[in-house]
């Protein structure tokens, strides 16, 4: 009984330390617009130069025959890429087809058909988050794997939410790493929201329960709940995250509003089964791609995208907080194929 | 970890197991299945192709067609293969230079750096009984320098605090210094987590190492990490001198490919396994265990190591005592052989390591069997001490009264007394027993 009051005391404490909350304030915001530098950081980051996919294409093709031997590179592109042996037999058997009837001739051609079949796989997937207005707070729950991102994502979205004028606040429910509610709670300073917390070895479930009261009494419009990392195979920790929605719906019946799988985009096929587990867990409702930046990465999108058919919300392509930006298909497809992008 | 890449690559193996004659092409049709399984188990391409190349050269030499067993030839080269690009032989950590030892940690986001600092300190204080000092250079990520302090804490090591709005190579250099001062014998630096194709990034850590010229730099890599897994080995490799991996987050499900590519590709062997989320969860790595475990020939010397260090050796030695007496079981010894079942991490456990621990059915599940175990234990405990001694009295309504007492079926309490009896039917077997008293001699009583 002691304890549960001193805990409750220490809550009451780092709400006091919060600092007041600040509505909207176009002064603040720093958010580029619905940026055409992120674009062009899409590309940049994810090709680092060249695309892994199309490089040196054009000179395969000497004669400009498309052959069986330059499909083969491409195939092994996409294997090495992560995109997965499935996807990718998928994607190779459309173009293979393709060459039959004769209608790849050129370099240009291929490329174009992989556009195609890579859009086709990706475009239902784009879904951007919507914040609902209809309940309060619109609870977004983070989980993932350890060391996917799950924090700093948070960190980034809050960010985001706020320079669009939400009232942003967070719920630290990893109490189980060390020092992951103080990683946290520097993120609320920085971006000078609220920060709900318990100290470490608290129940996450308790502390997210409590967050959700605070942010109803303060008449909150969004809740992101943090989670401690957890390896889908431990059935256990996944009980543990089962029961924390249990509880989130008895404070709302209609929440979490949304959760998030945060995925590092550098895990290879694992990602899927991941994606699988969380999903019969707790009902992914959306993907967040983390540390897209890199060399081969990004193909593992494909591979997500075609298996799971769950909308991804965001890609993060770097460690600031406007490198997290909303997915699009398209601008997606256009980095990887490295089209548009001048050669020099 | 490695399950499924054990599944596929038994199968595509144990089509030619039966085999009595064995074609070249048949051996192409396996290979290309322990091509297909190696990617799936996200085995980095080039890394696959090597290795292929090298088990075809040796399968397509006399050496498995002119087997008597095919099959088992084959599993021989490909097993030895394995072994080969994990690395071969054990690799122990070198400690044998003047103290401090600094051993720097590096590797991308969310590998596990700060993890395993801390499950390496543990292991070198409990271990080895080092005096380590744990620092941290991670001065980007949030509260990374705190999370170090609070780990240190947990396992007993020193900490040198630092500041995120310090250098990193002043960190750095004072770690090294506090270390000689404070006389420890390692010196753990932690730095933070960097892509490998961040130039600055890997300048900075080129920087760090040239600072503190550590005994040992080790490349931490998530046994999660894709095909990509082989460019960040390859980069961390250039830009550092590694003397080894620490393969992280290895009780998931991913099937370890990661393992076999980041050593054939960086050069560096494989030192540590990160087996869970708690600061004790760090594994010596063997190659040659993996690879028996990879193809499900099973693990048995891991499995004889945690018996031996689990198993109470007095309670043991009374076993095989009162068996050799003639004397039977109890429900007593029965319980005690469950709960050291349980100590050495229940069923699943025990399974893995045994050869072919792959080929379970599905449907068992972990979970499963750990209860069963544990449900077992609490009829055990429902009884009375007559009970477990003489369980012949147990009558129709004793066990009504069992059943209620550990909140199971009658049924559940019927079936422990029949497997009961058929332990005992075991235990009257008289070559069985001869085996089972000589192993209680050999393996527990002989060793220091």
């Amino acid at each position: 009984m002691r304890q549960r009051e001193i805990k409750r005391d220490k809550r009451v404490q780092n709400h006091d330390n919060c600092l007041p909350m600040l509505k909207s304030n176009p002064t603040t915001s720093n958010r580029e617009q619905p940026a055409p530098g992120f674009i062009k950081r899409l590309r940049a980051r994810i090709n680092r130069g060249d695309s892994w996919l199309t490089y040196d294409l054009a000179n395969l093709v000497p004669g400009g025959k498309i052959d069986e031997e330059l499909l083969e590179e491409l195939e092994t592109r996409l294997l090495t890429a992560d995109v997965g042996v499935e996807a990718t037999e998928e994607i190779m058997g459309g173009l293979r087809k393709r060459l039959k009837r004769n209608e790849l001739k050129d370099a240009s051609a291929v490329v174009d058909a992989l556009r195609t079949a890579m859009l086709e796989i990706l475009a239902p997937c784009e879904a951007a988050l919507q914040i609902g207005t209809e309940h309060r707070p619109w609870t977004i729950l983070f989980v993932g794997v350890n060391g996917a991102g799950k924090t700093t994502t948070l960190g980034k979205l809050a960010a985001r939410l706020k320079s669009d004028g939400f009232s942003t606040m967070l719920a630290a429910g990893d109490t189980f790493r060390a020092a992951a509610v103080e990683q946290l709670r520097i993120w609320g300073e920085r971006n000078q929201v609220p920060v709900v917390s318990q100290g470490t070895g608290a129940d996450p479930a308790a502390v997210i329960f409590d967050a959700m009261d605070s942010a109803k009494a303060r008449n909150i419009d969004v809740l992101l709940a943090d989670t401690a990392g957890r390896l889908q195979s431990q059935t256990g920790l996944m009980d543990e995250l089962r029961k924390i929605v249990r509880v989130i719906r008895k404070s709302d019946a209609s929440a979490p509003h949304e959760v998030l799988l945060v995925l590092d985009a550098g895990i290879g096929q694992n990602a899927l089964s991941q994606a699988r587990q969380f999903n019969e867990a707790v009902g992914v409702t959306g993907l967040v791609l983390t540390k897209l930046d890199g060399t081969a990465k990004g193909g593992v999108v494909l591979n997500i995208a075609r298996a799971m058919k769950l909308p991804i919300r965001f890609i993060g392509i770097g460690e600031k907080a406007e490198d997290l930006d909303i997915f699009r298909a398209t601008d997606f497809v256009d980095a990887l194929l490295g089209a548009g992008s001048d050669p020099s | 970890m490695f399950d499924q890449l054990t599944e596929r690559l038994s199968s595509a193996v144990g089509a030619l197991r039966g085999k009595g004659r064995i074609s070249e092409d048949n051996i192409k049709d396996a290979l290309r299945q322990v091509r297909m399984a190696l990617l799936e188990a996200d085995v980095a391409l080039p890394v696959v192709k090597a290795f292929i190349e090298q088990v075809r050269e040796k399968a397509v030499g006399e050496e498995v067609l002119r087997s008597l067993t095919p099959g088992q030839a084959l599993i021989k080269i490909v097993h030895a293969e394995l072994v080969a690009l994990m690395g071969g032989g054990d690799s122990e950590l070198n400690l044998r230079s003047q103290p401090p030892v600094v051993i720097m940690l590096a590797g991308l986001q969310g590998a596990g750096k700060t993890t395993s600092a801390a499950k390496l300190a543990r292991f070198l204080i409990e271990r080895d009984k080092k005096k380590v000092l744990l620092a941290s250079a991670d001065v980007y990520r949030p509260a990374a320098i705190l999370q170090l302090q609070r780990l240190a804490e947990q396992v007993g090591a020193g900490f040198m605090a630092s500041e995120a709005s310090e250098d990193p190579r002043l960190i750095a250099a004072r770690a090294l210094e506090e270390g000689r001062r404070s006389l420890a014998d390692v010196v753990i630096l932690d730095t933070a987590g960097r892509l490998h194709v961040d130039e600055e990034m890997m300048g900075e850590i080129k920087l760090l190492h040239q600072t503190v010229s550590p005994t040992e730099t080790l490349f931490v890599v998530d046994s999660m990490a894709g095909q990509d897994a082989v460019n960040a080995a390859r980069a961390f490799s250039e830009a550092l001198p590694l003397t080894g991996v620490i393969l992280t987050k290895t009780d998931g499900d991913a099937r370890g490919g990661a393992a076999l590519s980041v050593r054939h590709i960086s050069g560096a062997p494989i030192k540590f396994l990160g087996v869970g989320e708690k600061t004790d969860a760090l594994e010596r790595f063997h190659a040659d265990r993996v690879a028996s475990r990879i193809l499900g020939m099973g693990d048995v010397l891991t499995l004889v190591e945690e018996v031996e260090r689990n198993v109470d050796r007095d309670q043991a030695e009374k076993l095989a005592r009162k068996v050799q007496k003639g004397k039977g079981l109890d429900l007593t010894d029965l319980r005690e052989q469950l709960q050291q079942m349980i100590n050495m991490g229940g069923l699943a456990a025990l399974m893995d390591k045994l050869p072919m621990g792959g080929k379970l059915p599905q449907g068992v599940s972990q979970q499963a069997g750990d209860q069963q175990l544990a449900r077992q234990i609490a009829i055990i405990n429902s009884m009375t001490p007559q009970e477990r001694k003489l369980p012949a009295v147990i009558n129709g309504s004793r066990k009504r009264r069992i059943a209620v007492g550990s909140g199971v079926q009658i049924q559940d309490v019927n079936r422990l007394l029949k497997q009961y009896k058929q332990m005992q039917k075991m235990m009257k077997n008289k070559k069985l027993f001869r085996q089972l008293s000589s192993m209680g001699k050999g393996g527990f009583r002989g060793r220091p």
